[in-house]
């Protein structure tokens, strides 16, 4: 996978296919990205584990912290890093010693490692770097744009309707 | 749609818009309405503080507006757009959103009136401090930064005298100096030039003018290029430092390269409150579709009925640098191979009183203070537009007393040129 430009098809399939995401460097302050994006996550029917050993037993949006990854007693199909780049490897290998083995790493935006990525990819996992869930669903539903923001994505086809006021799904169909 | 590019034409036509979900209207709607509902107090606190995407009051946003934003974002290729009020209120709040008391920025010294009005004077009040250089002299620009210059503003196309500007030589001293550069584009339009490709880091507009171009609906328009590292010198506090208008919330961290968009908006647009109406977001949006058609009949008129009055016994000089003979046309050539714009300015050989006559004698082209009409359009720059500079600065911006301002509308040109010929014939 070519890291400086995914595909649309690529992100899209990932947001319709994942479940459940577990947020590695999920922080409990409401101002830090990690939060911004767990809520808007949790807004839209994802299941969000947070994974901080700091908050490990306290809950964060509703939801139990766990300390590490291996410590969530159930399969997840996504694995959501909020740290620095240099941390990336040692999380890949604790993601490939999952099993079952999720289905995507993602990390956030200014998160990048060629390496670690290359490695995950060789176990077949799909991985996104450099960018946010939220900031990419909200650009492939549509929503982005009601803060200004180029989509990139230029569509006739009748935008997604979610409960609520406000809220649109992804539109682009899983090819 | 596929994963290539769409072309310019597509992109506006159709970026940012989308269906009406619930009716299936297809024109964007205008949503004339101050307010909007919130599902649950939850989903308020969200919108509030920046963590859900939506509308909350038409002040900040508006479904409509957003639709105008994202379409000039594609067109400009950035990574997000804040409209305005009007041209003015967008610089206002670019300059809000980088400047701290005792800052200064580089500016050009030809550029529309208006703005060396509000830089030169009303920033005052701020004490934001503009130093002004000669666009064509580089020497002038570098030699004025210091640590407290926060940015360099351009036109990419001048107004009055419709000379470009070599965005690329701007854009390297600015990011040398660790500044970004901010393009005025609002004569050329996207559909000429691009600046954030030749190295801007953020674009301005009057929406007003040609984006518009139907002389109905003032507006006006940022466009984030989302290049510039707000952080990095620590220079920026609005967009990297914790934002107390919103519990600790640090902007660039949060948005990544669409911050500054965000920034204008949500601390600019929201506090000082120079929106647009929906309604002129809706006119402008009709506008900008045909874009790309006007823009070319615009600049084919202008090069057709410059060519004709420079040769004219009562003209003593004209400057349009879409003629060969142009000091400026090498210039034009590299940056806007497309059409030199519709703004150009000449002299009479009979000076000041020659081009009152003409002015008062013409009978298609209006008098008035605009530009990028479809209507032709002329005004005495030295009188109105530039009229509170002073002589020297007019000589500078291009605005002497003798010169005359055309602005070429879309009409037949040889009904343009019979105008030109009638009026010319009793100055």
């Amino acid at each position: 996978m070519n890291h400086d430009r995914y595909p649309d098809s690529y992100i899209a399939n990932i947001l319709h296919s994942v479940k459940s995401i577990a947020m590695i460097g999920a922080s409990a302050k409401d101002v830090r990205p990690s939060y911004i994006a767990m809520k808007y996550l949790l807004a839209k029917g994802y299941e969000v584990i947070p994974v901080n050993p700091g908050q490990a037993g306290k809950e964060i949006l509703g939801q139990l912290v766990y300390a590490k990854l291996s410590d969530i007693p159930k399969p997840v199909d996504m694995v959501d890093v909020f740290r620095g780049s240099d941390a990336l490897p040692s999380i890949v290998d604790d993601v490939l010693a999952l099993d079952p083995r999720p289905q995507v790493l993602w990390a956030q935006l200014t998160v990048r490692n060629d390496a670690a990525a290359e490695k995950a990819e060789a176990a077949g996992l799909k991985v996104v770097m450099n960018r946010c869930p939220k900031i990419e669903y909200g650009r492939h539903s549509g929503e982005i744009g009601w803060n200004g923001v180029n989509s990139r994505i230029i569509s006739a086809r009748k935008p997604v309707l979610q409960r609520g006021y406000q809220a649109l799904g992804i539109r682009a169909r899983p090819q | 749609m596929s994963n290539s590019e769409p072309g310019f034409s597509t992109l506006a036509i159709h970026a940012g818009a989308q269906p009406d979900p619930t009716t299936g209207a297809r024109a964007t709607p205008i949503y004339q309405t101050t307010s909007f509902v919130f599902e649950d107090t939850d989903h308020a606190a969200s919108l509030f503080g920046l963590k859900a995407f939506g509308n909350i009051y038409t002040r900040i946003m508006n479904p409509t507006q957003a639709v105008l934003e994202e379409r000039i974002a594609a067109l400009e290729g950035g990574t997000a757009a804040l409209a305005t009020g009007s041209g003015h209120g967008a610089q206002l709040l670019v300059f809000h959103t980088i400047m701290q008391p005792g800052d200064n920025f580089i500016a050009a010294n030809k550029l529309y009136g208006g703005s060396i009005n509000q830089f030169g004077h009303a920033f005052k009040s701020f004490d934001w401090h503009v130093r002004w250089c000669d666009p064509s002299d580089l020497d002038s620009v570098e030699s004025q930064i210091d640590d407290r210059t926060r940015a360099i503003f351009i036109e990419s196309l001048a107004n009055p005298g419709g000379t470009f500007v070599d965005i690329k030589a701007f854009a390297d001293i600015a990011h040398k100096h660790g500044i970004p550069l901010i393009v005025d584009n609002t004569m050329a339009s996207p559909y000429l030039v691009r600046p954030i490709e030749h190295g801007a880091d953020l674009v301005v507009h009057s929406l007003t003018k040609f984006i518009g171009g139907h002389g109905n609906s003032m507006g006006g328009v940022i466009v984030d290029g989302g290049t510039f590292d707000w952080t990095a010198s620590g220079n920026y506090p609005m967009l990297s430092e914790p934002r107390p208008e919103y519990g600790g919330i640090v902007l660039h961290e949060t948005f990544g390269n669409f911050a500054f968009a965000i920034a204008c908006r949500v601390l600019g647009l929201r506090d000082f409150g120079p929106a647009i109406s929906p309604f002129n977001a809706f006119l402008i949006l009709t506008g900008v579709e045909t874009l790309p058609l006007r823009m070319q009949r615009h600049c084919d008129n202008t090069l057709e009925v410059a060519s004709w009055i420079k040769n004219h016994d009562k003209v003593a000089w004209v400057s349009y640098s879409g003629l060969e003979d142009d000091d400026n046309h090498a210039l034009m050539k590299a940056y806007s191979p497309k059409g030199a714009g519709a703004v150009f300015t000449f002299g009479l050989k009979g000076g000041y009183e020659a081009g009152v006559k003409f002015v008062e004698a013409l009978e298609i082209f209006s008098h008035l203070a605009n530009i990028g009409d479809t209507r032709s359009l002329v005004i005495h720059p030295a009188s109105t537009t530039h009229r509170q500079l002073s002589p020297e600065q007019q000589v500078a911006a291009g605005a002497g007393s003798d010169v005359v301002r055309l602005s070429i509308g879309i009409e037949d040109v040889a009904d343009i040129i019979g105008d030109l010929s009638q009026a010319l014939d009793k100055a």
